[in-house]
């Protein structure tokens, strides 16, 4: 039998094994999950819980499909959390300072606690990502953000109230469609397609007998 | 450093031994016909025992799964209820099911066309396999590149099954996709000169897979998630259809709604519906783990077949090659096919590589399986047996730091653990990744048999035939995705909805009983039930 452990899911106590994840362990508890359960492998963001180890004075916060479980772990989840989330046009918006004053002004009040660094459950600098927001540095904001997964733990945590998540999103967008090189490629080659450069080759391949594909599949020219 | 057991580290040092020698060896790509003899030998499609025929419906006498077949030949929610349809709780021009990659997409395509739409999502917009999707999506925008090419590597790589309408759509929309996703802000890896960074994936011919680090799932759906929350389209969450409604001259004309909490019941009535509910990883078919996130359970599947929808190549599943075989907290998770793109090998318990790194999904997954069933060169995990996936090549190849730099989300994912990739090789085996067959469309994304229902995203059949190449799947969200909104929104205005009603359901569960099926079990199943087990 596999070394069992004491968890107390919402304050009650349940004996689950050493080896699962705080999401199993929930399931094995006989939770089935509706909320706080998304992709279950560290992308969306939707299982994120606070925890405190017995005995330990300070609150920690994870992803509970990403996280082990540990003896005497006390844990609660939060599955939603109210972030403020600007409604913008980002054909329109203005790729200066000026936006993220405009839409999240909040930031501006931030104290420097560092509270939502500490909290993050992907380990991202959050606070320094806002200071680039601040100065409305989207390139950073956007490469400091980049592995940010939304769960909105560090916004719970902020005595300033801001919505680091959604202000990352922002900072991300205008690097991507305004600040990031254009890719002159792909223009040239949409620009084709709609001529319709490529219209009659690949019809002459659709209508091909499926021997002939076969042959130009098997043989065909492989970039090194 | 992770708890690896005694035999798992004695062949991780024969693994460290022979890396030098592998690096400068290029393994041979194995001919068509060995190809063709591995997978009927090993491919897990090849598996008759799993398999049954249907009894009922529009594929009857079709080969299905067990578990697929348990639910489209379930019983219907909406049986026992007594529903008023005269008095729907929501009246829409477009009602999109499902709240992934497709079903964004198309929200924001007939929004763009002016349509009242509104989202429908059994979770929260945007969990769904789209945010989980690491590697990559292909188009062919390079210079050496065409459609044509791409249209030959997915055809081949599909076994020539995929329906050339719809393929021909897929690679020829593909740049567009990418120009698209570009000015709604995704930050696709580029060079500075903003040339796109492009790999390999298995089975291409050319470089042609555009990427966000190992987060190209992610950053495209969080991008589409915040637009359409701009646009303030209505996303109706933690509400499931249950049902498609159709009306007396037989078109679809809504569904039944269900919140998954207080499971309240809601009439949506629609001009059109756009099914986009994704795939079926959560069904565990034949007992494998999945990469799927948590609401995989092809509810499109079950609603349209009832509807009178075709399935097609619903008996093909992908098995992607690597998910993870250890630590058993993450086993059945996602390692991106990027890892191989970028220089890391498939090694065998002796150190041995055994297939070259990019044959196409079916191929490599089956490669793997008869290394470790057939040869016994497996590796011996907590949760049954895997393969090295020999990580530390990719610095060794393209420099210190790129595993960092490409793949960050991998290095966290195991970092977690202990293990450390760049330095560390880690132990895979297939998972259950992607549904290959589905809801049987036309090129404007209609159902051929169902008038204004839509299908889009991973619950279509057809478009990649019997494999998918990796970074066809994104693309085809987008591409499928934008196509069906588009579509919807040209004829919106003229559509008419007669007299609501679910005869077709009652219609359905006559045909059960007159074949002697008197099924309990219902569905669509909405989500898995892992309570009081320990694992999955």
């Amino acid at each position: 039998m596999e070394n069992m452990v004491n968890v107390y899911l919402f304050g009650k106590k349940y004996q689950v094994p050493e080896s699962l994840t705080i999401m199993k362990a929930m399931e094995y508890a006989g939770y089935q999950l509706v909320r706080g359960c998304g992709c279950r492998n560290g992308f969306c963001g939707a299982c994120s819980v606070i925890y405190r180890i017995k005995g330990d004075r300070e609150l920690k916060t994870c992803l509970a499909c990403q996280t082990k479980v540990e003896n005497d772990m006390f844990v609660a989840t939060l599955p939603f959390f109210p972030l403020v989330k600007q409604v913008y046009d980002v054909n329109k918006v203005s790729v200066s300072q000026s936006v993220m004053m405009q839409l999240y002004p909040e930031i501006y009040a931030c104290i420097g606690c560092n509270a939502c660094t500490k909290s993050c459950t992907q380990g991202l600098n959050v606070m320094q990502y806002i200071a680039y927001a601040q100065r409305g540095d989207f390139t950073n904001c956007a490469e400091e953000s980049f592995d940010c997964v939304m769960c909105g733990v560090c916004s719970a945590r902020c005595p300033a109230g801001i919505s680091h998540p959604q202000v990352a999103e922002l900072a991300r967008r205008i690097y991507g469609k305004y600040v990031a090189p254009e890719s002159k490629h792909l223009t040239d080659r949409v620009n084709e397609i709609n001529e319709g450069a490529f219209k009659e080759i690949i019809e002459t391949l659709m209508n091909k007998p499926i021997e002939e594909l076969k042959e130009l599949y098997n043989n065909r020219e492989i970039e090194k | 450093m992770y708890n690896y057991t005694q035999e798992q580290l004695a062949s991780m040092k024969k693994v460290e031994a022979t890396r030098e020698k592998r690096l400068k060896e290029l393994f041979a790509r194995m001919s068509a016909e060995e190809k063709q003899t591995i997978l009927k030998e090993n491919h897990p499609d090849y598996i008759d025992s799993a398999y049954e025929l249907l009894q009922v419906g529009p594929n009857k006498g079709g080969k299905v799964l067990h578990e697929l077949a348990d639910l489209l030949q379930g019983k219907s929610r909406v049986l026992d209820m007594d529903i008023d349809l005269s008095k729907p709780d929501y009246d829409v021009d477009v009602l999109v099911i499902g709240g992934g990659g497709a079903g964004s997409s198309a929200a924001i395509e007939a929004h763009n066309a002016g349509a009242n739409v509104m989202m429908v999502t059994k979770l929260r917009i945007g969990d769904a396999n789209t945010m989980m999707a690491e590697g990559g999506i292909q188009a062919a925008d390079k210079p050496n590149d065409s459609p044509a090419i791409h249209y030959l590597d997915a055809f081949g790589g599909g076994h020539f099954a995929a329906k050339p309408e719809l393929l021909y759509k897929l690679v020829n929309d593909a740049p567009d996709a990418i120009k698209w996703l570009n000015e709604l802000g995704v930050m696709f890896d580029k060079d500075a000169d903003g040339t796109m960074i492009t790999t390999h994936g298995g089975g291409t011919s050319r470089k042609r897979m555009h990427a966000c680090k190992d987060y190209s799932g992610a950053e495209i759906m969080r991008t589409l998630r915040d637009e359409v929350l701009n646009r303030q389209i209505p996303v109706v969450d933690f509400t499931s259809a249950i049902e498609i409604i159709k009306d007396v001259e037989g078109k679809a004309a809504g569904a039944i709604l269900m919140n998954m909490e207080t499971k309240d019941i809601y009439v949506a009535k629609a001009k059109t519906v756009i099914i986009a509910t994704g795939g079926a990883g959560r069904l565990h078919y034949q007992g494998f783990p999945t990469s799927n996130h948590y609401g995989a359970t092809a509810d499109g599947l079950v609603l349209g077949y009832r509807a009178g929808a075709k399935l097609l190549y619903a008996d093909t599943l992908q098995y992607h090659p690597t998910g993870v075989a250890e630590p058993t907290q993450i086993f059945g998770a996602l390692v991106t096919e990027k890892v191989r793109s970028l220089g890391a090998q498939l090694v065998n318990k002796d150190g041995e590589a055994f297939v070259y790194s990019l044959e196409t999904r079916d191929v490599t997954a089956s490669s793997i399986i008869r290394e470790c069933k057939k040869r016994s060169n497996g590796i011996k995990t907590t949760d049954g047996e895997g393969v090295w996936l020999d990580t530390p090549m990719i610095e060794m190849l393209g420099g210190e730091g790129t595993i960092e730099k490409r793949i960050p989300a991998m290095l966290r994912m195991f970092g977690k653990y202990g293990i450390d990739i760049r330095k560390e090789p880690i132990l895979v085996y297939p998972t259950l990744h992607y549904q290959n067959g589905g809801l049987d469309i036309n090129d404007d994304g209609m159902c051929t048999t169902v008038p204004n229902l839509f299908v889009a995203g991973e619950a279509v059949g057809g478009i990649h035939g019997r494999n998918r190449l990796m970074g066809n799947s994104l693309l085809d969200i987008i591409v499928f995705g934008r196509n069906a909104g588009k579509s919807v929104g040209k004829i919106y205005k003229d559509i008419v909805v007669k007299e609501l009603t679910l005869d077709h359901v009652k219609a359905f569960d006559a045909e059960l009983k007159n074949a002697g099926l008197n099924p309990t079990k219902l569905s669509p199943q909405l989500l898995p039930n892992y309570t009081k087990q320990a694992s999955i």
